[in-house]
C-alpha cells in the first residue's frame, strides 16, 4: 500500500496545479462577481481533456483513472469551487450514467462527444419535492408509440445554462414506488423542443457555476435515449451519486487546502504586535490542526478514489470521504477568514468567496444527514 | 605564443556600438597587467574610416576586414573573418560585447577554434591580487578560501552571473588559446577619447566572399512596440497615493519613457480610477522584480510592498520620511514627486545627450 | 520533415535562494521545469508538424531525474524521446556538452534542430551555436518567429533595435526565444500515453564509437570554474532629507549612472 503519488499522477497534478494558477485563479474572483461561467475558460480545459479524465480512450477519455479525477478536483478547487462542480457534475454523474450503463452505440453517439471534449454533460435528478427524498419526484415520461414524452421541472441542475447533454430522470411506472418506477433518460437541451433552462438561481456561493431550473414540456424523447434498462433509473442515479461523492470530497479537500494557503501566505507578511502572526503559537497550532484534518480527508478520498477503480464496492467509503471532507472545508474556511481578520472578511481576498463555496459541499450530492444514512446502513448495526 | 588582447568590434550600419569602446577601455587595464597589446578587430563593409577612432579610445592597432559579405550581419561570414584573424595572429585574449550579435558568434567560433568562452561577463581579471581584493570587498567568500588562491595564476578570470544572478561565477580557461568571453554592455567604463594617440591599420584579407553566407536576409524589419506586461519590465516608475489623479502619472510616464521602462501603481490609484488594474502591483495585483523601482508617493503599506520588495534596486520619493517604503528603499528622498520627477527626466534626457559618442 | 528539439531540465529560478550563510544555492523544494525558452522551441516545433507532417523528437543531456522533463514533452504532443546521461558527460561545460548531444544528433538524423536560446541556470546561450558548429549546419539564432517554406526555414531574427527575415536552407539550426509561442499545456491523456512510452537512454557506451572520451565530461571542457559566490545581500538604505530639489536629483541620477542604468 502506497500513500505516494506515482510519477505519472505527479506530472497530471502538474498540470493541474499549473493550469488552476495562471489560467483559472485569474478569472474566479470576477466569474464570482459575474455569477457567469467563462466559457473561453471552458473550452482550455476541454482542450486538454480535463472533462473525460477517468474514462476509456476506446471513447475518447483521456484513460486516466478516478485519482487523477480526484488530482484535477482538488487542485482546480483550490483556486475556484465553481470549476471543481462545473468539471465533477460533468464526469461523475452525467458521464458515469452513460459509460456503465450505456449501450455500445450510446456511448458511441453521446459518451465520446462528453469526454473528448467537444460537449458538456448535466444531470437532471433533484426536484422541488424531491431533494433528499430521491422518490418524490414528479417528473413523468409517458410512452407514445416508439417515444417518450417528458413533462416536469428540475431544479438546481448544475452546468445547464450551457450544456449540451444532460441525463434527466423521470417516472415511467406511477404505480409503484420511484425506486422502481423511475427511469433514465439521455436527453439534448439545445436541440429538443419543449426544454426550458432558466437564468442562474442565485445562490450563496460557487455562484460562477451554471445552476438552473430545467423545466421539461412535452418533449418528445425517441426510444434509443432510454438509458439502461426502464424502471432502473433509481439504481442509475445512485451509483452515479457514488461517483459523485468522490469528485465532491476533492473539491472540499481542494477549498479547504486553498483557503489554508492563503492564510499561510497572509500570515507570513502580515505583521502585528511587531511580528508576523505566523511566529504566534496559537496560529502555529491551529494551522496544524487544521492541516492535519486535511489530509485526513484527502486520504479518506484517494481511498475511495482507488476502491472505485479496483472496481470494488465503494459508495461507503465515498460517502465517509464526503462527510468528513465537507465538515473539514467548512471549518477550515471558516478559520482561514479570522486568521486574515478584517481583510479575511474584504471580498479583494479570496478567503470569504472559499467560506461561501465550502457551504454547498455539506449538502449536495447527498447532504451530510444522507451520507451518516449511507454510512450507518453499511455498518451492520441493527 | 599567443600574444594580446583583440576586441571584435560590433558596427550596425557602420555605427561602433557603446560596448566595443568599453570593452577597449577594459583591454586597456588587462593590457597593463599583462604587458600586453590592444588590437581591435573591425569588421564591415565601407567601414574602414571607423579605424581611427578606435586607435582615439586605446587601441595600438587595428585589423580591418572590409567585405560587401560583412556589410550586414549574417553568422558564417563573421565567423570565418575571426576564424582567420585568429589562425593568423594569435591572440591570448578575444572579447565580444555580449549582445545578440556577440553571442550568436562568438560561441560558434569557439567552437571552430575548439577553445573556451565565457558568457556575459561583468567582471575580468588577470591579477589575482586585484581579485582577492574585489572577493574582500564585494563578496561573501570567507577569507581562507581567499588567501588559498594561486597568486601567479596569470589566466584571464572572467567573472560572470548565472541562475538568474543569483550566483556569481569566476571561470578559467587555462589549457586552450586564445581565451574567449562575450562581455555584457553597459558595465565596464568607457575610456578616456585622445585624438592624438597614434597607432597601426592594418588591412586583413580572410578569403570572404559572397559564397560564404548560408543564409538569404529577405528583409529588414524596424522594431514595434508591443503590450508591456509590468512583470517583464526591468525598470518601473510606480505612483501611490502622492500622485494625486490620472494626470499625475504623466510626468511618471516620461520618466519611465526616458528610462526605458513601464509605469505601475500600488492599489489606490486603479481603485480611484486614475489608471488601469493591469498595472497595480501588490499582494493582489502584480509582483514585480524589476532592475530598478522608483516608487512615486508610495507609503509602503504590507500589501504593496510584497508585491516589489524584491526589486534589484529601489529609490521612494516621499514627503513622509518614515513612511515603511522609506524603511525599504536603497535610496530614500524626503521630497515632492511633482517637483522631483519632471527634473530628474530633464536631468536624464540631458545626460543622455551629453553621452552620445 | 524531421524536427529535433534540444531542451534542457532546469530549477525554476524565480523560486532559487541564497543561503545567506554559505552563499551557496538552496535547491531543496525548487521545482524543475523545462526550459522557458527550450519549451517555446518544442510548441513551435509541434504548430510546424501540425502544418507540415513529419516528426518531433525531444532531446535530453541531463541526470536520471530529467526523465521527468521528456514525459512532459510526450505530454505536449512529441513522438519520442532520448535521454542523455552518464557520469561521464557530468562536469561539462558548453562545448563538451556540444560535443554530446551533437553526436546524438548525428545519429538520430534530422531536417531542423531547435533549441532554446539560452538556460535560466547556466545563461551562457552557448549551446545552441556550438551544437550547430559541430554539426557543420547554419545557425539562427534569436528566432521570434519561425515559419517553413519548402525546404528552408523562414526565420524573423531579433536584433535589440530591429529584426532581419533570414531564410536558411535545411538542415539548420535555430535557437528559440521564449516570446517565439506560448506553450501548449500537456494533455491528460498525452500524460498517461508518455509514461506508457519508452525514452530511449543513451550513455557513453551508447555514444562512444563516435565520441572522443577526451572531449566531454570536466577533463573535456576548456573552461572551469574558479571561484563561485552568491550575491553580496542588501546593505541598509539611505535616506536623504532636506535637500532641495536638484540635489534630489543629483543624488539619484549618481545612482543610475553608477548602476549603468543610464
Amino acid at each position: 500500500m502506497d500513500f505516494k503519488l506515482d510519477k505519472s499522477h505527479l506530472l497530471q497534478q502538474q498540470l493541474f496545479r499549473n493550469f488552476a494558477e495562471t489560467e483559472i485563479k485569474p478569472l474566479a474572483k470576477e466569474m464570482d462577481e459575474a455569477e457567469k461561467y467563462d466559457l473561453d475558460l471552458l473550452a482550455k480545459m476541454q482542450k486538454y481533456g480535463f472533462f473525460g479524465i477517468p474514462y476509456s480512450k476506446e471513447y475518447g477519455g483521456c484513460g486516466a483513472d478516478t485519482l487523477a479525477y480526484t488530482l484535477c478536483m482538488e487542485e482546480v478547487s483550490k483556486v475556484d469551487a465553481s470549476t471543481g462542480i462545473t468539471i465533477s457534475v460533468h464526469t461523475s454523474l452525467c458521464c458515469s450514467c452513460i459509460n456503465n450503463f450505456g449501450t455500445e452505440e450510446q456511448k458511441q453517439r453521446f459518451l465520446r462527444p462528453l469526454i473528448d471534449g467537444s460537449k458538456i454533460g448535466c444531470f437532471g435528478l433533484t426536484e422541488t419535492n424531491a431533494g433528499s427524498d430521491v422518490q418524490g419526484a414528479q417528473t413523468v415520461a409517458v410512452k407514445d408509440g416508439d417515444d417518450w414524452i417528458l413533462n416536469g421541472s428540475k431544479i438546481f441542475t448544475t452546468n445547464s445554462g450551457f450544456a449540451d447533454t444532460c441525463v434527466v430522470f423521470a417516472l415511467t411506472d406511477r404505480t409503484v414506488p420511484a425506486a422502481k418506477g423511475l427511469t433514465a433518460f439521455i436527453v439534448d437541451l439545445k436541440e429538443m423542443p419543449g426544454i426550458t433552462v432558466s437564468e442562474n438561481i442565485e445562490r450563496m456561493g460557487i455562484r460562477a457555476a451554471s445552476n438552473c431550473i430545467v423545466t421539461y414540456e412535452n418533449v418528445r424523447v425517441p426510444a434509443d435515449r432510454v438509458l439502461g434498462p426502464i424502471g432502473k433509473g433509481f439504481k442509475i442515479a445512485m451509483g452515479a451519486l457514488d461517483c459523485g461523492r468522490i469528485g465532491i470530497a476533492a473539491q472540499a479537500v481542494g477549498i479547504a487546502q486553498g483557503a489554508l494557503n492563503e492564510a499561510i501566505k497572509y500570515g507570513k507578511e502580515r505583521k502585528q504586535f511587531g511580528k508576523p502572526i505566523n511566529s504566534f503559537q496559537n496560529t502555529q497550532f491551529k494551522m496544524a490542526e487544521m492541516q492535519t484534518k486535511i489530509d485526513a480527508a484527502r486520504l479518506m478520498t484517494w481511498r475511495a478514489a482507488l476502491a472505485e477503480d479496483n472496481h470494488e464496492v465503494f459508495g461507503p467509503l465515498a460517502a465517509m470521504a464526503k462527510l468528513m471532507a465537507s465538515d473539514v472545508a467548512n471549518e477550515v474556511t471558516r478559520f482561514a477568514v479570522q486568521a486574515m481578520g478584517g481583510y479575511g472578511y474584504c471580498r479583494e481576498y479570496p478567503v470569504e468567496r472559499m467560506m461561501r463555496d465550502a457551504k454547498i459541499t455539506e449538502i449536495y450530492e447527498g447532504t451530510s444527514e444522507v451520507m451518516k444514512m449511507v454510512i450507518s446502513g453499511s455498518m451492520k448495526l441493527k | 605564443m599567443s600574444k594580446d588582447i583583440y576586441v571584435v568590434i560590433e558596427q550596425r550600419n557602420g555605427h561602433i556600438q557603446k560596448v566595443s569602446y568599453e570593452l577597449i577601455g577594459e583591454a586597456t587595464k588587462l593590457a597593463a597587467d599583462m604587458g600586453e597589446q590592444v588590437v581591435a578587430v573591425l569588421m564591415g563593409y565601407q567601414i574602414a574610416d571607423k579605424a581611427e577612432t578606435l586607435i582615439h579610445y586605446g587601441a595600438s592597432k587595428v585589423l580591418v576586414l572590409d567585405e560587401p559579405v560583412l556589410e550586414h550581419y549574417t553568422t558564417e561570414p563573421y565567423v570565418k573573418g575571426i576564424e582567420y584573424v585568429i589562425k593568423n595572429y594569435a591572440p591570448n585574449v578575444v572579447l565580444f560585447g555580449a549582445s545578440s550579435i556577440g553571442r550568436d558568434m562568438a560561441p560558434r567560433i569557439a567552437g571552430r577554434i575548439h577553445t573556451g568562452l565565457t558568457a556575459d561577463c561583468t567582471r575580468l581579471d588577470v591579477d589575482v591580487a586585484k581579485y582577492q581584493e574585489y572577493l574582500r570587498k564585494s563578496t561573501n567568500v570567507p577569507e581562507d578560501k581567499i588567501i588559498a588562491l594561486d597568486t601567479s595564476d596569470r589566466n584571464l578570470k572572467m567573472t560572470r552571473p548565472a541562475f538568474g544572478g543569483n550566483v556569481m561565477a569566476t571561470i578559467v580557461c587555462r589549457n586552450y588559446r586564445p581565451q574567449m568571453a562575450t562581455v555584457r554592455p553597459g558595465v565596464m567604463e568607457m575610456p578616456e577619447k585622445d585624438t592624438s594617440r597614434t597607432g597601426e591599420i592594418i588591412k586583413v584579407d580572410a578569403g570572404l566572399s559572397m559564397d560564404d553566407m548560408n543564409v538569404e536576409i529577405l528583409d529588414v524589419v524596424r522594431s514595434d512596440k508591443k503590450a508591456v506586461d509590468i512583470t517583464d519590465a526591468k525598470i518601473l516608475v510606480s505612483g501611490g497615493r502622492g500622485v494625486g489623479g490620472p494626470e499625475g502619472y504623466e510626468p511618471l510616464r516620461e520618466l519611465a519613457a526616458e528610462l526605458g521602462g513601464e509605469v505601475a501603481s500600488s492599489r489606490i490609484g486603479v481603485d480611484s480610477g486614475w489608471i488601469e488594474k493591469s498595472r497595480q502591483v501588490g499582494q493582489t495585483g502584480k509582483t514585480v522584480h524589476p532592475n530598478l523601482y522608483i516608487a512615486c508617493g508610495i507609503s509602503g503599506a504590507i500589501q504593496h510592498l510584497a508585491g516589489m520588495e524584491d526589486s534589484e534596486f529601489i529609490i521612494a520619493i516621499n514627503k513622509d520620511e518614515t513612511c515603511p517604503m522609506m524603511k525599504l528603499a536603497d535610496l530614500g528622498i524626503v521630497g515632492d514627486l511633482h517637483v522631483i520627477v519632471p527634473k530628474l527626466t530633464e536631468a536624464i534626457k540631458a545626460y543622455k545627450a551629453s553621452q552620445n559618442v | 520533415m524531421k524536427i529535433v528539439v534540444c531542451i534542457k531540465q532546469v530549477p525554476d529560478t524565480a523560486e532559487v535562494r541564497l543561503d545567506p550563510k554559505t552563499g551557496t544555492l538552496i535547491r531543496d523544494g525548487v521545482p524543475s521545469i523545462i526550459n522557458h525558452d527550450d519549451k517555446a522551441g518544442l510548441e513551435a516545433a509541434l504548430q510546424l508538424r501540425e502544418k507540415f507532417g513529419g516528426t518531433v523528437t525531444v532531446v535530453c543531456m541531463g541526470p536520471p531525474q530529467a526523465d521527468v522533463a521528456l514525459r512532459e514533452a510526450l505530454a505536449m504532443g512529441a513522438d519520442d524521446a532520448y535521454l542523455l546521461s552518464a557520469r561521464e558527460f557530468g562536469g561539462s561545460d558548453t562545448y563538451a556538452t556540444a560535443t554530446i548531444i551533437a553526436t546524438a544528433l548525428k545519429k538520430i538524423g534530422f531536417d531542423l534542430v531547435i533549441t532554446g536560446r539560452q538556460a535560466i541556470d547556466g545563461d551562457t546561450a552557448q549551446v545552441g551555436p556550438q551544437i550547430a558548429e559541430q554539426l557543420k549546419v547554419p545557425q539562427v539564432s534569436y528566432a521570434e518567429q519561425l515559419e517553413v517554406e519548402g525546404d528552408s526555414v523562414i526565420v524573423k531574427r531579433q536584433y535589440e533595435d530591429q529584426a532581419h527575415m533570414l531564410k536558411v536552407k535545411m538542415p539548420c539550426l535555430v535557437t528559440a526565444l521564449s516570446e517565439l509561442t506560448e506553450p501548449r499545456y500537456m494533455h491528460v491523456g498525452g500524460i498517461v500515453d508518455a509514461y506508457n512510452k519508452d525514452i530511449t537512454v543513451w550513455g557513453f557506451d551508447d555514444l562512444k564509437d563516435d565520441l572522443n572520451p577526451d572531449w566531454i565530461g570536466l577533463k573535456g571542457s576548456p573552461t572551469n570554474v574558479f571561484q563561485s559566490f552568491g550575491k553580496q545581500p542588501k546593505a541598509a538604505g539611505t535616506v536623504m532629507a532636506g535637500l532641495s530639489a536638484d540635489e534630489a536629483v543629483a543624488a539619484i541620477m549618481e545612482k543610475l549612472i553608477e548602476r549603468h542604468i543610464i
